[in-house]
């Protein structure tokens, strides 16, 4: 793989049971990357993400972050490497209020949060780098109110914020947009949108405008295994992507 | 429902008048002393099961095995010469954090059901062994003849209290203000993020079963510290320190006081002991009956405890 590849797997399967839930699936997401993985409901699209992060070990495969082999580290490891990820359903911090999630995420990130001796309150540059991200995400007047008070499409803003906090170099996002009003899911994707070159982003998403929209490059995954990839008008040109995935609809 | 707000100001200010009022009780109450002492001592246990249940959620039946080992083995130390009582509770809270930490391995990652099992065996195989280990523990004739020295030589134990009051009461809150703090602390945010969602603390990177076995660690080293305190005011430790029935009555204080939240502990042992104490006078054959009935009467009017129900009520502002 080229030196500025951010995130590559090779060959990335898992077994659970009888049923290959990932078959044989290589894939390079480069630097900077505004990667669209789409295919139909049980294509494994999460659990490929699952993988990517840790949270489940391959049958077999290799996954490399920044050219480094990581496939035998855990979550912890590959997440200090620079690998962050969001969750189709909101996976949030129901007691803490915004402020307080989003400094525990920086915190996590430095190596602060075994620190017991002093006060939250001292660390200056965490508060101040919370209220930038948050201000960011346009949720700074929500930042004082526990999470479970937050509208439901703050708190889609706030998986992304959470995943931001720990500054990564890959950003998985599974279905950012997942149950926001068609009309909403663009303010989840011009934040999407707006984050830096060096970032290289990965999402799943169902809205086809969504992704046609503002995926540089599509994957399609069907049944475990890549189906066709390339850039979103070849994907709307071929063949094989209209009749197993779009069903021939306009799109 | 409008809340009461409170400014994070306000509520220091009510922690403040929290102390002070328990401490106006020294002369309020200057025949109750025993029984005041006894209230902190249980607070600060039950506040030390608080970091373990409340803020780690690690479930345990078995927290009377540190309060034990801190009350034999100051109890044993005093005995065999060194009666200094200061210089004992560090060695309480070191070696029961040591024990608590040794522990934590079997009991952090194991499922709740698991949890309840091993911490349930550990106190009883601490209390056979102080049973059994009549040389050394008294068995269960329990350990007698513990001379304490005053304190800083010059203030002795006296017999209505005072001394063991004035004592406990300063390390008891200077105990507290420790805990606080870690609270307060990123490492304490990381606690409530696990509590909240461990799914999440794992994604964001954190090693999460290290954080729970320190907490459980300090929460026994704190537990040590109570008994070690029980040992020193009563001079005398026997074979309950270590029962089940002490490890459940200091869960039901937490649970009634409102488990998570800090001075649910403490609030729990005030009414605990309290109610125990009049029930006891008013009814001396039937005090468990009216406790019973009293505690069932709180858990059905709401959850979360005597804090759990006020906290509906009142909304604090965080800075």
């Amino acid at each position: 793989m080229t030196s500025d590849s951010a995130l590559s797997v090779s060959d990335l399967s898992i077994r659970f049971g009888g049923v290959v839930a990932v078959d044989h699936v290589t894939l390079d997401i480069p630097t900077g990357a505004r990667l669209a993985l789409i295919g139909p409901n049980g294509a494994g699209k999460t659990t490929f993400v699952n993988l990517l992060t840790g949270a489940l070990r391959p049958s077999s495969g290799e996954i490399k972050i920044g050219g480094k082999d990581v496939t035998s580290l855990d979550t912890r490891a590959r997440t200090k490497l620079g690998l962050s990820r969001t969750f189709q359903i909101n996976t949030l911090f129901p007691k803490l209020t915004p402020f307080e999630a989003v400094c525990l995420a920086i915190a996590e990130r430095d190596d602060l949060a075994g620190i017991w001796w002093r006060r939250l309150a001292g660390f200056r540059e965490v508060r101040d780098e919370a209220e930038d991200l948050l201000r960011q995400l346009k949720l700074i007047e929500q930042s004082r109110i526990p999470t479970y008070e937050l509208a439901y499409g703050k708190q889609r803003l706030l998986e992304i914020a959470l995943a931001l906090a720990s500054k990564p170099r890959v950003l998985l996002l599974d279905e950012p947009a997942a149950g926001i009003p068609a009309g909403e899911s663009r303010e989840i994707f011009a934040v999407v949108d707006a984050l830096p070159d060096d970032i290289s982003v990965l999402f799943i998403e169902h809205d086809m405008q969504l992704v046609f929209r503002f995926a540089k490059r599509i994957v399609v995954l069907t049944a475990g295994t890549i189906l066709a990839q390339g850039r979103p008008d070849e994907i709307k040109r071929d063949e094989h992507v209209r009749a197993a995935y779009l069903g021939g609809a306009h799109v | 429902m409008n809340r009461i707000r409170l400014s994070a100001r306000q509520l220091l200010a009510l922690e403040i008048s929290f102390w002070v009022a328990f401490a106006a009780c020294y002369v309020i109450f200057p025949d109750r002393l025993y029984l005041l002492t006894q209230i902190l001592i249980a607070g600060l246990f039950a506040a030390s099961l608080d970091i373990a249940l409340g803020y780690a959620g690690i479930l345990t039946l078995g927290h009377a095995v540190f309060f034990g080992l801190g009350a034999y083995g100051t109890g044993i130390l005093a005995k065999s010469g060194w009666g200094e009582p200061i210089s004992a509770l560090p060695l309480a809270f070191i070696g029961c954090g040591i024990v608590g930490y040794g522990l934590s391995f079997l009991i952090v990652r194991a499922a709740e059901l698991t949890q309840l099992m091993v911490t349930i065996a550990v106190v009883a195989i601490f209390e056979e062994i102080a049973n059994q280990a009549t040389g050394i523990t008294g068995g269960s004739d329990g350990l007698q003849g513990i001379l304490i020295w005053p304190i800083f030589n010059v203030f002795p134990f006296d017999l209505r209290g005072r001394t063991g009051f004035i004592y406990t009461y300063l390390i008891v809150l200077g105990l507290f203000l420790l805990v606080r703090r870690m609270l307060q602390s990123p490492y304490g945010l990381a606690l409530q993020g696990i509590h909240d969602n461990r799914k999440r603390m794992q994604a964001l990177g954190s090693p999460v079963g290290g954080r729970l076995r320190f907490a459980y660690a300090v929460s026994a080293a704190v537990a040590g510290v109570s008994g070690a305190l029980l040992m020193q005011t009563t001079e005398f430790v026997g074979l309950d320190a270590f029962s089940i029935d002490r490890s459940a009555m200091v869960l039901i204080i937490l649970v009634l006081g409102g488990a998570g939240r800090l001075y649910g502990g403490m609030v729990g042992a005030v009414v605990y002991m309290i109610l125990r104490d009049l029930l006891a006078d008013l009814s001396p054959e039937y005090w468990m009956f009216w406790i019973g009935l009293f505690l069932m009467f709180i858990v059905m009017v709401g959850s979360g405890g005597i804090l759990g129900g006020l906290s509906r009520l009142v909304r604090v502002e965080k800075p």
